[in-house]
């Protein structure tokens, strides 16, 4: 499988030599670059500088025909914008945005995306430890509840097969 | 009619003095407590210190009853958040966000937002038409990418004045269509003579577009005549 990590932070970068390690052909990107320094060199991979929010860096990064795309920056509304980027612009089916507003996050189902809240993760697993019990929403990644509005079929553009790489690899 | 600002910035805090002058009701959320503070000393307790990206804090300024939900953030994503929360969980009728990044806009209209402000793209047209009365003017590219919208103006150093339109060697599959002269539009007939100050309005190839630059304006032979 190919997939597209946005964000390399602790999660983006663990997710990344994972995934490697199991051989899947994995790009990973960020706006800084010392991000980088989290992953593991031993494992194969494309690292590039770019910005997660700008469809032109994104198809320039190769996200287009991906067959997975996770949106993991710092930021709720960036990985919400990419990842409607990703699923309406790009065409990418499966698509996961991290989303740590349990509010943003349900709504953001509704609409189509699928979303992983630590919020509520945590809220839950802290829960079931003082002998709450489990909260059956926090499963996860929550899959969509609902499709968007508006969808309908994914723009026509098709990227250059042999994009050039933004940055070179690590 | 009930407005909620998203964004204090510039175009949030000229945005909410307007709309106060023209008497509609509103309240602006920024979640920059200085900010916040600075804008509401000018115009009073309608400014609340909140993020208007969550969902709570939208409620709370009455987004079930608002007419126009205006996010106009410096964050694009921001922008888009709150007029998809506004659109879809609040049911707001109409919803307006700041994009800056102009390849956005497309994503945005597609994703339900009803109205675009550009404040980019509106101060490339701008310097554009500063930029040199000599040259030609793209005003729009017509749908399917290939024809352009473009305005000439005729000076002193033009090869079409004082010619007939008929007589002017155009380029293939381009036409003149409208000539502006002393505030009037008139439509362009074979038989209208050009003049020093008309402004043309053609449409053309692109590709055409050096020949009907040298038809209009004249060859280009460097030299700005500013």
């Amino acid at each position: 499988m190919r997939a597209f990590i946005a964000g390399c932070g602790r999660t983006g970068a663990g997710l990344a030599s994972r995934l490697a390690a199991a051989g899947h052909e994995v790009t990973i990107i960020d706006t800084n670059s010392e991000a980088f320094d989290r992953l593991d060199h031993e494992v194969p991979g494309r690292a590039l500088r770019a910005d997660v929010t700008d469809e032109d860096q994104l198809r320039r990064a190769g996200v287009e025909g991906v067959d997975l795309f996770f949106s993991l920056t710092e930021g709720d509304n960036r990985n919400i914008l990419a990842a409607q980027l990703a699923s309406e612009t790009l065409g990418v089916d499966r698509v996961v945005a991290k989303v740590n507003d349990p509010v943003r996050a349900e709504a953001y189902q509704a609409l189509g995306i699928a979303t992983l809240c630590r919020t509520r993760l945590l809220a839950d697993a802290l829960a079931i430890y003082s002998g709450l019990p489990h909260d059956p929403g926090a499963e996860g990644v929550a899959p969509a509840t609902g499709h968007h509005r508006e969808h309908d079929s994914a723009s026509a553009d098709v990227a250059a097969p042999d994009a050039p790489a933004l940055a070179g690899g690590r | 009619m009930y407005v909620i600002i998203v964004g204090g910035g510039k175009v949030g805090y000229y945005l909410t003095k307007e709309l106060l002058a023209a008497g509609h009701e509103l309240v602006l959320l920024e979640k920059d407590g200085r900010r916040a503070r600075q804008i509401a000393d000018e115009v009073g307790s309608i400014v609340l210190q909140r993020d208007g990206c969550e969902g709570k804090h939208l409620e709370e300024a009455g987004a079930k009853r608002a007419a126009i939900v205006a996010a106009v953030t410096g964050d694009d994503e921001d922008n888009l958040v709150v007029c998809q929360m506004a659109k879809h969980h609040f049911d707001v009728p109409r919803t307006i966000a700041r994009v800056n990044n102009p390849r956005n806009e497309t994503l945005f209209r597609h994703l339900g937002v009803d109205e675009i402000i550009s404040p980019t793209r509106m101060a490339l047209a701008a310097i554009e038409q500063d930029i040199p009365v000599h040259e030609l003017l793209h005003l729009a590219q017509l749908p399917g990418g290939r024809l352009e919208l473009i305005e000439a103006r005729i000076t002193e150093d033009s090869p079409a004045v004082g010619r007939r339109a008929a007589d002017l060697s155009l380029p293939e599959a381009c036409s003149l269509f409208a000539i502006l002269r002393d505030g009037n539009a008139q439509a362009i007939r074979s038989d209208t003579t050009l003049q020093v100050g008309d402004t043309v309005l053609a449409i053309s190839r692109t590709e055409s577009e050096n020949q009907l630059h040298d038809a209009l304006i004249g060859a280009a032979d460097g030299g700005d005549t500013d």
